[in-house]
């Protein structure tokens, strides 16, 4: 989602909205996702991107992605003030081409992994991970 | 309130069915007129596989009563799907008669009046005799538990599960699944499913330091029943550690997992299953989306929402069943599986009638024994009601409304909030409240009932973050819990909003000023999932405040306008 000047001033007006909107990519993420693809188009493909509906722990939330046949993939926190995460590169011994690791997010936003394929071409997939102060259980 | 000719017509539907009159003496007899043990057992056994579901017990071991929710909203693509369907609007739907043992047992409306006529429901003894004549025309009958078991009485709290692990030991299950059950702590938790002489399932429970399947559970159990391989996969409640402690049970990570239950799927299918049976706590709508996406499952039995739902919902080929709470009801599902795969069911929600279901009278005894120590301070009659006392709804119940009051008289506090759970039996205006009473609304680990400052701004976040738990339009984001009830304020909540926008017109209602963000307020709450909270327990607040009101009347609250539903 971009954020136009008119969604800008919604939040403003929405008294303290923010704190607790859900972050959606920033122009930071925007800008480091433009830099991986070099302002290429990422489109949809074999690439599986897991991670919590809701996290358990926002200080550590676990996210694998499998990209069979990329050369490259890069996480993205995209609410995150330092959205890239991490890039792994795949050289053509690579087993598989799948990674995991744990993230810290800020607060409820989207993370997008990114895969560059051998073609040069991009996929991605996203996940809304919800990071919530708790509540009630049933 | 029923009217008398409603209650004539309770009489005449009983005498219809039973040839007899009941005119005179309905009371409790229109129960055990217009309805026999045989009547609510009957079922023609089906195909070779029978399946008996047991769910959200909350460790009642007695009859009690339970209201079912009036308020009861679903969104996105479950907007006025069931089981978001109540009262009037629910019993048009399954052609349930007004006033009937049905409308009792299922829906809201009435309750009070329907409560006197058709009396208690559930106690695990009755339970018992169920299950045993289920098992009586089919032996090899399958009893899975969802979870839930080992918490919320009195006896449960004081014997961390015993008294529910030894009656439900003597019901003999084959399966279980866990939520509260955690909320006893890892260690009691590891210690009792140890002793399990059944399967404790989990396939989403994972050990949280290597994000792995966790070694203490199983994901599956294989059986062989009517010659038939039955894969049952266990679901545990997702959300344990947001909605509930997390600092309880550190070692255990959840989640939905819905690759990795796809992956289990695959695997007992690749080693010969059959028929695969989830037994599931996620609660129904995230079951529903759970059932479009992993495919190969027949049967999920459902649990943690507290719904009972008369027939089974379809998804795909895939059968969910949901089988109420509180000890209420027993479901019988009978399964025609052959060359591999279910051609038929058949299936019967079986409500738990006290008065008209004998006792199994072993289980009575055990059941008894497990109480004895207690007794005397469990029956101690703190105060009277006028008021029916309920939980369930999506926003408030006179339970809770009674538990803020006593949070703000005893704590001196501008507002209360007490959590949006869905268990704790209902009591019905003249009833006495005993100290069991209110240990069955409010028993838990973490009970302290606790006093701090919040700025309006906060208190509001809450609410906002509460919100989205229960009205995300996703499933997969929902907890399956109510909203967390307000005592002192009242708000509007617009449910067709994203989260921050929904809650709106926060108002003090001891002053009728609206809340100022800025502004610190006094605020009395309990069960806080931080840990080390200070403050007396929870059912000592509610006790001193029924003690000193004496007799309990509440009105009907109004403090809460709800838009979207």
């Amino acid at each position: 989602m971009n954020l136009t000047r008119r969604d800008a001033l919604a939040l403003g007006l929405g008294a303290t909205a923010a704190a607790f909107l859900p972050w959606r990519a920033t122009a930071a993420a925007e800008d480091e996702m433009a830099t991986f693809t070099g302002g290429a188009e990422a489109g949809s493909g074999d690439i599986t991107l897991t991670a919590p509906e809701i996290a358990e722990n926002g200080n550590t939330v676990p996210v694998s992605v499998n990209a069979p046949g990329a050369v490259a993939i890069a996480v993205f926190a995209t609410g995150n003030p330092t959205p890239g995460v991490a890039t792994f590169n795949f050289g053509p011994l690579a087993g598989s081409q799948s990674a995991s690791t744990r993230i810290r997010l800020a607060g409820t936003q989207d993370v997008v992994a990114i895969a560059k394929l051998a073609d040069g071409s991009f996929i991605k997939a996203a996940s809304t991970v919800k990071v919530t102060i708790g509540g009630c259980g049933g | 309130m029923i009217s008398r000719r409603d209650f004539l017509q309770v009489s005449m539907a009983a005498s219809a069915l039973v040839g007899a009159s009941g005119f005179g003496n309905w009371s409790r007899l229109a129960a055990q007129q217009a309805l026999t043990q045989d009547q609510l057992l009957d079922f023609d056994t089906f195909g070779n596989v029978s399946l008996i579901h047991v769910t959200d017990i909350h460790a009642q071991l007695k009859p009690i009563y339970f209201r079912e929710p009036s308020i009861n909203i679903g969104v996105g693509g479950n907007k006025g799907a069931v089981p978001h369907v109540t009262g009037a609007d629910f019993r048009k739907l399954y052609g349930i008669e007004e006033n009937s043992p049905s409308h009792y047992a299922l829906s809201a409306g009435d309750f009070s009046a329907l409560g006197q006529a058709y009396g208690k429901v559930g106690g695990l003894d009755r339970m018992a005799t169920v299950i045993n004549a289920i098992r009586a025309a089919r032996p090899d009958a399958l009893l899975l538990d969802g979870g839930d078991t080992w918490h919320g009485s009195y006896t449960c709290y004081h014997t961390e599960g015993q008294d529910m692990v030894n009656v439900m030991n003597a019901l003999k299950p084959d399966a279980m699944t866990f939520h509260w059950e955690f909320t006893l702590g890892s260690e009691r938790v590891r210690e009792i499913v140890g002793d399990l002489p059944f399967a404790a399932l989990g396939a989403n429970i994972f050990d949280a330091e290597w994000d792995e399947p966790s070694e203490d559970f199983a994901p599956y159990q294989f059986f062989e029943r009517g010659g038939v391989k039955i894969a049952v996969i266990g679901q545990a409640f997702p959300y344990m550690p947001i909605a509930n402690p997390g600092w309880m049970f550190p070692e255990y990570s959840f989640g939905i997992r819905t690759e990795r239950m796809q992956q289990v799927v695959d695997e007992v299918k690749a080693m010969g299953a059959e028929l695969v049976v989830l037994l599931s706590h996620n609660g129904f709508d995230v079951d529903k989306k759970m059932a479009g996406l992993v495919s190969g499952i027949d049967v999920i039995l459902t649990g943690h929402t507290h719904d009972a739902l008369p027939e089974p919902v379809l998804v795909g080929e895939t059968i969910l069943i949901a089988s109420g709470s509180n000890g209420k009801f027993v479901s019988r599902v009978d399964l025609d599986v052959r060359d591999g795969r279910m051609m038929g069911f058949r299936h019967k929600l079986i409500p738990i009638f006290s008065d008209v279901i004998e006792p199994d009278k072993e289980v009575a005894a055990l059941i008894d024994e497990q109480r004895a120590p207690y007794e005397a301070d469990m029956s101690e009659v703190i105060g009277q009601t006028d008021s029916l006392l309920y939980r369930r709804g999506n926003f408030n119940g006179t339970w809770d409304d009674l538990i803020c009051d006593a949070l703000i008289s005893e704590r001196e506090a501008d507002i209360a909030m007490s959590p949006g759970v869905r268990w704790g039996p209902s009591l019905l205006p003249g009833d006495d409240i005993t100290r069991e009473d209110i240990w069955n609304a409010t028993s838990m680990t973490y009970g302290k009932a606790y006093r701090s400052e919040m700025t309006g701004e906060f208190i509001r976040t809450i609410m906002e973050d509460v919100a989205d738990n229960i009205f995300n339009p996703d499933p997969y984001y929902q907890q399956g819990g109510d909203m967390v009830r307000m005592g002192g304020l009242g708000y509007r909540i617009d449910i067709t909003k994203p989260q921050g926008e929904r809650i709106s017109e926060l108002t003090l209602l001891k002053t009728g000023e609206k809340l100022d963000p800025a502004k610190n307020y006094v605020v009395a709450g309990w069960a806080s999932v931080n840990e080390a909270t200070e403050g007396p327990q929870i059912w000592d607040v509610v006790e001193d405040h029924i003690r000193k009101q004496g007799t309990i009347t509440l009105q009907p609250n109004t403090s809460v306008q709800v838009i979207g539903a």
